[in-house]
């Protein structure tokens, strides 16, 4: 049996919720244990209700338990939200004097969280540190362990700020030592993993795309994709890249297009409303055949919608956004390490085939961590398609930007002095890039623009299947849920219901036959998804021809638990 | 070196007999020839519009772009191969209404090419409809009582700090020509806004209605002086003057790059082993 400990720490935006939930997480993954991570915040700089989970293992994760053993509680909301999820071996650690329990059955370690601060420090914000130094010795650790995270984590704001935070986390940690408290536990013992790393979805894609040789990004701040652009412009300048936040989502994709008719990998991020307005560059990308990235940040719409919550709303706008009719191909990593390689195929596929790029990915990979192998760079490879080489491009005399091909698939020039001339454009256009109206060229343009999607489908992965020989039932997902619908697939295999699980991580060009295969197995198909109108569910249909027997939809913003799809799903087949 | 022949049309031409763009294209072509570029050291931007038609009547690279965009993607493909001289072109309503946020923010971000403007203070493409430049009460489908206040668009350049502020007419091939070879020699963004005439859809803002206005800045002006040039870009109606209205040498945003110091992006060499200390850096 996997041992495991679950935290929350909760307070309001600026109480530090974040930046101690993160330091805990690190910790833990340097203790030799599997973590998985998430803050759930409040579009709100101060104030509100926000609260961090960290998950540690000795097994490993990949999805949030709803069940917490140690609750650490800044402000009153966390323990009037909360106080019901804490095991009945749990404990909740507060200051007594400061917060109130009436009438709520809950162990509790009392803490002076803000008093030791003041004391240590003669700063009550501080009291957070006070609180993870309890944390850690609830859970059984050493001090040292959070130690050297705090000097790592604080060491950009001066020695002062250091020292002042390990002497309040020692103070929290001594503290709950000396209670003696009948809660603290024994430590889970390390499984030495080596080679891990703990990230986020966000930071996945960003290093993805590094290594995949992206040296150009333009993006809008907006939330969940800001970090991809604040990763890259932090480490842009040793690595010969060039960040640009540009005055506009619309400028952003043109910019990417820009850079990518010039011959070099560019990108944009977003979320699903600022992808709206991108929809006209997508189309440029497709009609110019000019290479592009483009991550979407799923949040929940439609307009602004819940801007730091999750959902998986732009499966069909992917697909079928962009005026007209252009291939792409849409790519939804499941995990955060299935993120970085999904980036690295992603610019590959968008020079083979000289086509938009999407990575689908959502509020909750985005900000998510999870302790993963540490990525190969060695297994990346660049493939930047059909590019003609230098010393062909030299003799060359008349460049057809736009030649029809039996693959649909242009031999591509970059356009640089001392070569054949470069001509593409937005209008319909004949090989040679120049605008026309003939109606048998547009015809055989469009041809050659679509036979692209012959060879792209040869490209799209089979979906990860998790496979019950006699399995009655087939639970369905793509994106994001791969982690809580598989743990749902354990969780119902203990309860003696075997189900199998499909889970597609790239959605488009759509693997009709792999989808076509598993679903004809099982006699119930149940497709989960974070929006309302079953956008999977509907693609299967259109592009299999087979009806889904049933659906697991939430859209309330929040991510999926897998206590809440096993419940769903034995409701469904009772 | 490459003569005006080798910047012959790549294509039939498409516009009106007459149009005002006619000028402008000779006019680019002597500035090309004269100035030593060759086809290939160019790569052109255009828009949509009757402007956005102006590469394929030349020989460059060409990037023809949508309505209002070719400003963000002809700054990065600058940036991504600062070896090419960029030049992109729009319309007044491509470039002053569409892409008009586009046109603020390359101002202040300063990026080294240059912009031309063909405006003719009226949508010729999509047939006589009212632009962001056309005159007050100026009458057509969509403004039937006609239009409101124009928009000063080198007056908001220059309050911009715009680093070349230029207006030419594309009857004054000689002028133009010298205007446009200022531009492209200019370090920074250059805004050129060529007057030009359709004779198609604007019956007011004729030839002749521009040839009794226009008149030459002098040597005596000086293009450094801001205030006076915020007023010169705003002297429209009986005068209109042509000529550099205000230059200013400000930082260009592409010269600030530590990526491109050594060599152009273009011409980097990939390689993904570099990023193995990031990763140490999660561990």
């Amino acid at each position: 049996m996997a041992a495991e400990i679950n935290f929350m720490i909760g307070g309001e935006a600026g109480q530090g919720v974040q930046t101690i939930g993160f330091i805990l997480a690190k910790a833990l993954s340097r203790a030799g244990l599997h973590v998985f991570a998430d803050q759930d915040y409040e579009s709100r700089v101060r104030g509100g209700h926000n609260f961090y989970r960290v998950r540690a293992s000795d097994s490993e994760l990949q999805a949030l338990s709803e069940q917490l053993d140690v609750l650490i509680a800044i402000d009153q909301n966390t323990i009037e939200n909360h106080h019901g999820e804490v095991k009945e071996d749990g404990v909740a650690i507060f200051d007594h004097d400061k917060l109130k329990v009436a009438g709520k059955k809950l162990n509790s370690l009392s803490i002076p969280l803000e008093n030791l601060a003041e004391k240590i420090t003669s700063n009550k914000l501080m009291a957070n540190s006070v609180a993870i130094g309890a944390a850690i010795a609830v859970g059984g650790y050493a001090f040292e362990l959070l130690d050297k995270v705090l000097k790592e984590q604080f060491a950009h704001l001066g020695k002062y700020v250091v020292d002042s935070n390990v002497k309040a986390a020692k103070a929290g940690y001594d503290h709950a030592i000396q209670s003696k408290s009948e809660y603290i536990r024994k430590p889970i013992k390390s499984i030495k993993l080596n080679h891990r790393i703990l990230l986020n979805g966000n930071e996945a894609i960003a290093l993805g795309a590094m290594a995949a040789g992206c040296q150009f990004i333009a993006a809008y701040p907006m939330t969940p994709a800001s970090s991809i652009m604040e990763y890259i412009a932090e480490k842009a300048r040793e690595f010969n890249i060039v960040a640009i936040q540009p005055e506009d989502e619309i400028a952003a994709i043109n910019m990417a297009i820009g850079a990518g008719f010039a011959g070099i990998r560019a990108m944009t991020a977003t979320s699903g409303d600022g992808f709206a307005l991108m929809t006209e560059g997508y189309g440029l990308a497709g009609a110019t055949e000019t290479p592009v990235v483009i991550v979407i940040g799923q949040r929940p719409g439609p307009a602004v919608g819940l801007p730091t919550r999750t959902e998986q709303g732009e499966l069909a706008f992917a697909v079928y956004g962009g005026s007209g009719e252009f291939p792409r191909a849409v790519l939804a990593p499941r995990s955060i390490e299935d993120a970085f390689y999904v980036t690295v195929k992603a610019f590959n596929l968008a020079e083979q085939y000289q086509i938009p790029v999407v990575i689908l990915t959502d509020h909750h990979l985005a900000s998510s961590y999870q302790t993963v192998n540490r990525f190969d760079l060695q297994k990346v490879k660049i493939d930047r398609g059909q590019l003609i080489p230098d010393k062909e491009a030299k003799n060359m005399t008349e460049y057809k930007r736009h030649k029809f091909t039996d693959s649909g698939i242009s031999p591509r020039l970059i356009p640089m002095p001392g070569r054949s001339l470069v001509v593409t454009d937005s209008d319909e256009h004949d090989e040679a890039g120049h605008m026309i109206e003939d109606a048998g060229i547009r015809t055989r343009m469009m041809i050659k623009r679509m036979k692209k999607i012959d060879g792209l489908r040869n490209e799209i992965a089979s979906p990860r299947s998790h496979s019950r020989p006699n399995a009655k039932i087939t639970l369905i997902g793509w994106g994001s849920t791969y982690g809580a619908i598989i743990e749902a697939a354990l969780m119902l295999e203990y309860d003696r219901l075997s189900v199998n699980v499909l889970q597609l991580n790239e959605l488009w060009p759509f693997p009709a036959l792999a989808v076509t295969s598993a679903l004809t197995k099982a006699k119930i198909n149940i497709v989960i998804e974070n929006n309302a109108t079953g956008q999977l569910s509907q693609l299967i249909r259109a592009e299999t021809g087979i009806k889904p027997t049933g659906n697991i939809l939430k859209f309330d913003g929040r991510p999926f638990s897998p206590s809440y799809i096993v419940k769903e799903v034995k409701r469904q087949v009772a | 070196m490459a003569g005006t022949t080798d910047y012959s049309p790549a294509m039939a031409i498409q516009w009106c007999p007459g149009c005002g763009n006619f000028g402008i294209l000779t006019a680019m072509r002597r500035a090309l020839v004269e100035l030593g570029l060759e086809p290939s050291q160019v790569l052109m931007v255009s828009g949509i519009g009757q402007a956005g038609k102006f590469p394929h009547y030349l020989h460059s690279h060409v990037l023809n772009e949508l309505h209002g965009r070719p400003i963000p993607a002809a700054q990065a493909a600058k940036i991504a191969n600062h070896e090419l001289t960029v030049i992109a072109f729009s319309g007044d309503g491509d470039g002053y209404g569409e892409g008009g946020n586009h046109f603020i923010s390359a101002i202040t971000r300063n990026v080294n090419l240059t912009y031309l403007v063909h405006n003719n203070q009226v949508y010729g493409l999509t047939k006589g409809q009212a632009s962001p430049t056309s005159d007050f009460g100026f009458v057509t489908k969509t403004t039937p009582k006609g239009a409101w206040e124009p928009l000063r668009p080198l007056a908001l350049a220059v309050a911009c700090d715009c680093s070349f502020v230029a207006r030419g007419f594309s009857a004054d091939i000689e002028h133009l020509t010298d205007i446009i070879k200022s531009g492209i020699q200019h370090n920074g963004f250059s805004l050129i806004e060529v007057l030009q005439p359709c004779v198609s859809f604007n019956h007011q803002n004729t030839y002749d209605w521009y040839r009794e206005r226009i008149y030459r800045l002098g040597r005596d002006y000086d293009p450094k002086d801001r205030i006076n040039a915020f007023a010169k870009a705003l002297e429209w109606g009986e005068r209109i003057p042509i000529g550099i209205i205000y230059q200013k040498d400000r930082p260009v945003y592409e010269d600030q790059l530590e990526a491109i110091k050594d060599e152009p992006l273009v011409k980097q060499r990939l390689d993904p082993t570099q990023f193995e200390p990031l990763l140490n850096e999660f561990m």
